[in-house]
């Protein structure tokens, strides 16, 4: 095997929490100073240090796509910016062998007072992208915006939408060797999504080495050859994508209909209200409920939730996901025209009720989601809880399951 | 714009990451690989610099004029200063010119990487380019007060002289002297907001603790070398001379130590935001 592109050994990245955590004024520097000579001790002697980032080694070949996954605050971020040297790592090294590019956000440097056309040339510049490259490129880039009409107006007047298709389409023609991307896929609308994600096929598919972060992971899974799973601070699992994957999944609770208490999981949101429990039960055709989950049985998922301030108009959301972080159901209450309105302490329990969920056999997961429309996210547990399910027989003259996801009634006749 | 040649970025060469410690020397090869994106940052402070004025550039005529009105009513006619002879308003555009440059350059470089935070933080390239773009946003501005000096010039009937050709040098110790302190706090500023109380202060009290309003032959012979501790003092004196020559002959002694100044602080000011550097990202 030829030389690895990418060297990382033992490499740890230490941040001092606590007092210090912002910035100093000269004043607190000064007051501190004369403290220590006092009493010998400083303030800083009390701040605390935590590793965002420990002992990670790996080597990455030539033409590797890279999924890197893990929850809030597992290190992706900080393993992302140590390796396209933003960030110093406080301990071990990285050899790399190659020019990187890293996007780590969309429309680094945009200033709102120039024109697209401006932007394209800055944002390219600090990109690393030589002005003759940008210039051969340009066509290209404004065609892949779709903002070709407003390229001579300054971005301040543009559609956030706009924005950020704007400051893609120059990330997305960086030709560098290696790639560095945070979660860039997760903005636009669906449709411009979807051709970033064609975007990113087509890079690494050419024979660049990517580094990429997401919390989709079907996108791992179909983006990237290989997974690096952290898990606070430390790398967990150096496997094939897909291995790395239902790893991760499988860190989340299963449910069998008991009640699953919400109070300790990782979340987001702005905290109004909060999810405390929820609970999946499989019900049977007479609406009893049953041990396991059959193909084809309904479910009900209930959920309580707890005002902390006073809310309006809060839409509440059940995801289903596969084993392979795809999106397959979304139901809520705004689709029926329901929200809830809870004074500060207030509870309300949601029940929905899947009618004829025709999932093949395997493990499924929940999300659940609280908020205002598009505005506001109140509370969003990504991964709650999981459910196992049983292929149904009866239905079935044969006893192997097959593949696919969804198992759709069907009938047949043969001449 | 030009269009310069190009070298791909770290290509081919192997880059070691590692945590450096004690002082940090400044990378020259680097900043050289990264010329483009200097040219771009210039540019864009250049190009946003009156955007959305109603008078746009006409701030840049308007600022050094009204001022050269005032302090020429003000120490020319009513405090009656010295001018050994010369237009009053001659004597202090010439000095305006540098002054303005220099005020106006070390306020941007100072809040440059601050108001950088998000490229910092999501981005890799040469922090030093930042303040050191930032330097070059008013150069226009300084253009204009040049064609505003010749106006002046032939309206006072000021006749040209050879001195004038060596402006650029002190020009370009100008424009030094604004790296130097600007690299210093901008620098600081990333860690110390006081900074941004500082800077107002600097350029308020700076006006008149320089030479512009007055000339610098009035301050004892005694107290000249201290005086020239400030860099702009040299400058201020060169550019007079330049415009005026003969009896405006800057105290060279003093000159060299403005000079030297100067270079302490670019120096220093280098090393401690090369060493600074590290932390950047981490406390912006």
């Amino acid at each position: 095997m030829s030389k690895p592109v990418v060297s990382v050994r033992g490499i740890g990245k230490r941040y001092t929490l606590g007092i210090k955590q912002d910035y100093d004024t000269l004043r607190d520097r000064i007051a501190q100073r004369a403290m220590k000579l006092f009493t010998g001790k400083s303030e800083n002697d009390d701040a605390k240090t935590f590793w965002a980032l420990r002992d990670i080694s790996f080597d990455i070949a030539q033409g590797e796509v890279v999924g890197v996954i893990g929850r809030n605050g597992a290190g992706k971020s900080t393993l992302l910016k140590v390796l396209s040297q933003i960030t110093e790592p406080t301990e071990g090294e990285v050899r790399i062998r190659g020019r990187v590019a890293s996007l780590l956000e969309v429309g680094t440097g945009f200033h709102p007072e120039l024109t697209g056309r401006e932007n394209i040339f800055l944002n390219g510049a600090i990109l690393g992208m030589p002005h003759s490259e940008i210039r051969k490129k340009f066509d290209e880039i404004v065609a892949f915006s779709e903002v070709a009409d407003f390229i001579d107006t300054p971005v301040k007047r543009y559609s956030s939408g706009m924005y950020v298709r704007l400051a893609f389409a120059v990330a997305a023609h960086l030709d560098p060797e290696i790639l560095v991307v945070d979660e860039v896929l997760a903005v636009g609308d669906v449709a411009f999504r979807k051709k970033c994600m064609g975007k990113m096929g087509e890079v690494a598919k050419g024979g660049r080495t990517v580094f990429f972060v997401s919390h989709s992971m079907s996108a791992v899974q179909l983006l990237c050859s290989r997974g690096l799973l952290l898990e606070a601070g430390g790398l967990k699992l150096d496997a094939p994508a897909h291995t790395v994957v239902s790893r991760y999944l499988s860190n989340f609770a299963a449910s069998s209909g008991e009640v699953v208490d919400l109070s300790a999981m990782k979340r987001k949101g702005t905290g109004r209200a909060l999810l405390r429990t929820l609970q999946i039960r499989a019900l049977d055709a007479k609406g009893a409920p049953t041990e396991v989950a059959q193909t084809g049985c309904d479910l009900e998922i209930k959920v309580t939730v707890e005002a902390v301030t006073s809310v309006q108009s809060v839409n509440a959301a059940v995801i289903v996901y596969d084993s392979s972080g795809y999106r397959l159901i979304d139901v809520n209450t705004a689709i029926k025209g329901c929200f809830l309105e809870l004074p500060a302490g207030g509870k309300s329990e949601v029940r929905f009720l899947l009618r004829d969920t025709l999932l093949n056999a395997g493990t499924y997961f929940v999300g659940l989601w609280l908020g205002v429309g598009g505005v506001e996210a109140i509370d969003d547990i990504e991964f709650a809880a999981s459910f196992e399910v049983v292929h149904d027989f009866r239905e079935s003259a044969h006893s192997e399951v097959f593949p696919g996801t969804y198992k759709c009634r069907f009938e047949m006749q043969m001449k | 714009m030009a269009e310069p040649t190009v070298i791909p970025i770290g290509s081919g060469e192997e880059r070691v990451i590692r945590a450096r410690h004690g002082l940090v020397a400044v990378d020259f090869q680097e900043l050289w690989r990264y010329r483009e994106l200097f040219v771009f940052l210039a540019w864009r402070d250049i190009l946003v610099r009156y955007k959305q004025t109603a008078l746009g550039i006409a701030w840049a005529i308007l600022q050094p004029f009204l001022t050269t009105v005032v302090f020429t009513v003000i120490f020319g006619r009513i405090a009656k200063f010295p001018s050994e002879g010369a237009p009053y308003a001659v004597i202090t555009l010439a000095a305006l010119l540098p002054w303005n440059y220099f005020s106006n350059a070390m306020s941007e470089s100072s809040a440059s990487l601050v108001l950088s935070s998000n490229m910092i933080s999501k981005t890799y390239f040469p922090r030093l380019i930042i303040p050191a773009s930032a330097i070059l946003s008013g150069i226009i501005d300084f253009l204009i007060s040049v064609a505003m000096l010749a106006v002046f010039m032939i309206v006072y009937r000021v006749p040209l002289r050879p001195e004038i050709l060596l402006m650029p040098v002190f020009f370009l110790v100008c424009v030094l002297a604004a790296f130097a302190v600007g690299v210093w706090l901008s620098a600081l500023n990333v860690k110390y907001r006081d900074v941004k109380y500082i800077v107002p202060f600097f350029t308020r009290i700076g006006l008149y603790v320089s030479p512009v309003g007055f000339l610098s032959s009035i301050v004892p012979e005694r107290w000249r070398l201290l005086y020239n501790l400030n860099p702009m003092v040299g400058v201020i004196d060169g550019f007079r001379w330049c415009v005026l020559g003969g009896k405006f002959t800057p105290y060279w002694p003093g000159f060299l130590v403005s000079v030297a100044v100067m270079l302490t602080l670019a120096i220093t000011g280098l090393v401690y935001f090369r060493t600074a550097e590290k932390k950047f990202a981490d406390i912006i």
